[in-house]
């Protein structure tokens, strides 16, 4: 618990330094693209507004001034299955953002997709010392959450307090200042699996880099896919990636779920490739091009090649109707959605007000799932793209980097996390040295 | 069966390329190597073909060479020298103290040291000197005009009206038409000597010069051995008193062997010996002295 702590005030420090410098990277390790973007913070006196990039939201901050995909390697559900492939395609990416960028990028923030996230709803309240809230009220409340049991080799990646309350009154964002007698709050804690954190930080530390912050995919693609309005008034993000779909609900500006199935777009390529006796490529590219999951009549006439390059002519000139694919494609959707309802109803989305669902990840651009999703998930569903920040190429304004400019964002101007405050002065050990240079700290 | 072409090459960098673009883009490795290693070069190529002192050599004759073949072409050198506002004494004088052979490049001309040989001349009030194009050295003059004569330990000198010297004088008959000075200090007093002359112009006839008494005052001394003695102070009116007093009761003119103004509230006669015993005489007689 007190590694994890340390080692995230180690990532907060990182990413203050990165941004002394003014370079940062992101990194989105997914199952299947990587995307790194390298980010310049010039500050909002450079910024520059452009078409569709308005100076909201924290993007004026920075610039993005390299950009590079590849093809995933390695990466299964979101997580590391085979190391030495993900560093490689790593390397890779890295290597052609730089190039872009012209500049060397040493801190990196990262997000993880996979490692079956849990959230926790935690609840903490202290008695005030003094009249008015101060610093050490907030941190000992923080410290008075209790822990839940959240299993062997589990790792916080998410501790933010989303809600403090002060006597009677609650829904306060920041109650530093005011006077009060018990001060409570809320905590929404989210773990993962530390294995997988563990391998993607390994992978990582593997090339050179220094990671500056962890983010969970799930989050960060709310933060970039969800307008303002949504995020205040509730709305849940379910970004469905490659190997794994997000599902994050956020209310009142704060994350207060995350969680993620493990099914995404490569089940559909998989389940078109196992129907149509097709190649993994093929079926990749029969999916992009040809998919959907709304069949009419017109999609019985419409013959699709199927194609190869098997060398065996019979086999290569196989043809299927676009409803056939269809056919295959559209259950699976259906699963992927009926599981994210599955979650969303656990997690009791249906008791928030607004019931706000944004589509969003590579597979939201299935044709027709507009047409689809509302029949499983609500009236109030719609397909979100990412916000547009400045600098980023136009190949990368998809719904598929929802998560890379979400990380952007969180890498602008993160959430307070637990570690971010301060630590509660009985916490010290031996209250001897350490506090005499947070003493020094704090007065010099 | 496999498939016949080689399989595609893989797109991910090694570890050691990977490094190495790193080490590239880091901006002090950039800079040595898009500066530094350049400079580095230059610097051996310099320092290998300049380590041989022969070589060495032969570049700097070459290049004092050139410089030599520069400095005396035709456009810098100097054939003439034109002194204005001199007279021909002074203009001799200058070319010496010029002592130029020309032709001489310009770019040998010490123009500072030809400008204090020639202001350092006694004759020479101010000068100015140039470089005119067509290879002329032009030095404008503005002689001194003598004042007054002053007669020195060593000889008979010509004063211009601020004290300075101009030219030695061979005789006094020379300049008849100069007030002479004498007395110790006499040449440092030159402006005021010349207000009391300009004072006594309505005796300017009789004066034969001025005497420096003390070093604090003058004396005018006239034809026949009279002196007015000045006051050290404000000598001007005190004169311009005994010229007032000649215009009206001839005080010269009388047997008065110096007339004493140095104490401005009390004038002195001094009478002639013999004028001195007849007034006494007269006196003791109207006091029935015998």
């Amino acid at each position: 618990m007190t590694d994890l702590y340390q080692s995230q005030r180690a990532m907060r420090a990182m990413r203050r330094a990165a941004m002394q410098r003014g370079v940062i990277a992101i990194l989105d390790v997914g199952t299947s693209k990587i995307a790194c973007l390298v980010l310049r913070f010039d500050g909002p006196d450079a910024f520059r507004p452009s078409e569709g990039v308005g100076p909201m939201a924290g993007q004026s901050a920075f610039r993005v001034i390299g950009a590079a995909t590849t093809r995933s390697r390695g990466v299964r559900f979101g997580e590391v299955s085979a190391m030495q492939e993900t560093e490689r395609a790593i390397r890779t990416v890295v290597q052609a953002a730089q190039k872009a960028a012209q500049l060397r990028v040493d801190h990196v923030i990262a997000c993880v997709a996979g490692g079956d996230p849990r959230s926790y709803g935690l609840a903490g309240q202290v008695e005030l010392e003094q009249d008015h809230v101060s610093e050490q009220d907030v941190a000992r409340v923080l410290a008075a959450c209790d822990m839940p049991p959240i299993g062997e080799g589990r790792e916080v990646l998410h501790a933010q307090p989303v809600n403090f309350a002060l006597d009677h009154r609650s829904g306060l964002n920041d109650p530093r200042g005011q006077a009060g007698q018990m001060l409570a709050c809320d905590m929404h804690l989210l773990t993962v699996d530390g294995t997988t954190l563990a391998n993607l930080i390994h992978c990582v530390k593997r090339c050179d880099l220094e990671l500056a912050g962890l983010a969970s995919s799930a989050y960060v693609s709310g933060i970039s896919s969800l307008v303002e309005d949504e995020q205040e008034l509730g709305a849940a993000c379910i970004d469905i990636g490659g190997g794994a779909t997000g599902v994050s609900i956020f209310m009142k500006k704060h994350m207060i779920y995350a969680d993620s199935v493990r099914l995404g777009g490569d089940h559909v390529t998989s389940d078109i490739s196992k129907g149509l006796q097709v190649p993994l490529a093929r079926a990749e590219w029969l999916k992009t091009r040809h998919g959907g999951v709304v069949a009419t009549g017109m999609d019985d006439r419409e013959m699709i090649e199927l194609g190869g390059e098997s060398g065996d002519w019979e086999r290569d000139r196989r043809s299927a109707s676009r409803a056939e694919l269809i056919g295959i494609m559209r259950p699976r959707v259906e699963e992927i959605l009926e599981e994210v309802r599955a979650r969303l109803d656990a997690a009791g989305f249906d008791a928030l007000r607004s019931q706000q669902i944004v589509l969003t990840g590579g597979t939201s651009q299935i044709p027709g799932l507009d047409g689809l999703a509302p029949r499983i998930l609500g009236q109030q569903v719609r397909i979100g793209r990412p916000l547009r920040v400045s600098g980023l190429p136009e190949k990368a304004t998809g719904a598929a980097f929802a998560s890379a400019v979400g990380l952007c964002l969180f890498a602008a101007n993160p959430q307070d996390e637990w570690w971010d405050f301060e630590i509660p002065m009985d916490r010290y050990p031996a209250r001897s040295l350490r506090r005499a240079v947070k003493w020094f700290k704090d007065n010099w | 069966m496999r498939s016949l072409t080689a399989p595609r090459r893989d797109p991910a960098p090694s570890r050691l390329s990977y490094r190495l673009q790193r080490l590239a883009l880091t901006p002090m490795v950039r800079v040595a190597v898009r500066r530094g290693l350049p400079l580095l070069a230059l610097l051996l190529v310099l320092a290998v073909l300049l380590g041989d002192a022969d070589r060495r050599a032969v570049l700097t004759d070459r290049i004092a060479d050139l410089r030599m073949q520069i400095q005396q072409r035709d456009e810098f050198m100097v054939h003439e020298i034109r002194i204005d506002g001199a007279s021909d004494l002074v203009a001799a004088e200058i070319g010496r103290a010029l002592a130029l052979d020309l032709p001489v490049s310009s770019f040998d001309l010490d123009l500072e040291a030809l400008y204090d040989g020639v202001a350092r001349l006694d004759a020479v009030s101010r000068t100015d000197l140039r470089v005119r194009p067509g290879g002329v050295l032009e030095v404008r003059v503005v002689q001194r005009v003598p004042a007054a004569i002053w007669r020195g330990p060593t000889g008979l000198h010509l004063l211009d009206a601020d004290g300075a010297r101009v030219a030695l004088l061979p005789r006094r008959a020379d300049r008849p038409e100069l007030p002479l000075l004498a007395g110790e200090g006499a040449e440092r007093a030159v402006p005021e000597a010349l207000r009391i002359l300009d004072a006594a112009r309505p005796i300017a006839g009789r004066i034969r010069g001025l005497t420096r008494m003390g070093e604090r005052r003058w004396d005018v001394v006239l034809d026949n051995g009279q002196r007015i003695l000045l006051p050290r102070a404000d000598p001007v009116p005190a004169l311009e008193r005994v010229v007032a007093l000649d215009a009206a009761r001839d005080l010269l003119d009388r047997d008065v062997a110096a007339v004493d103004m140095r104490n401005p509230a009390r004038p002195t006669l001094r009478l002639g010996a013999a004028t001195a015993l007849r007034l006494r005489n007269i006196k003791l007689t109207e006091l029935g002295v015998d």
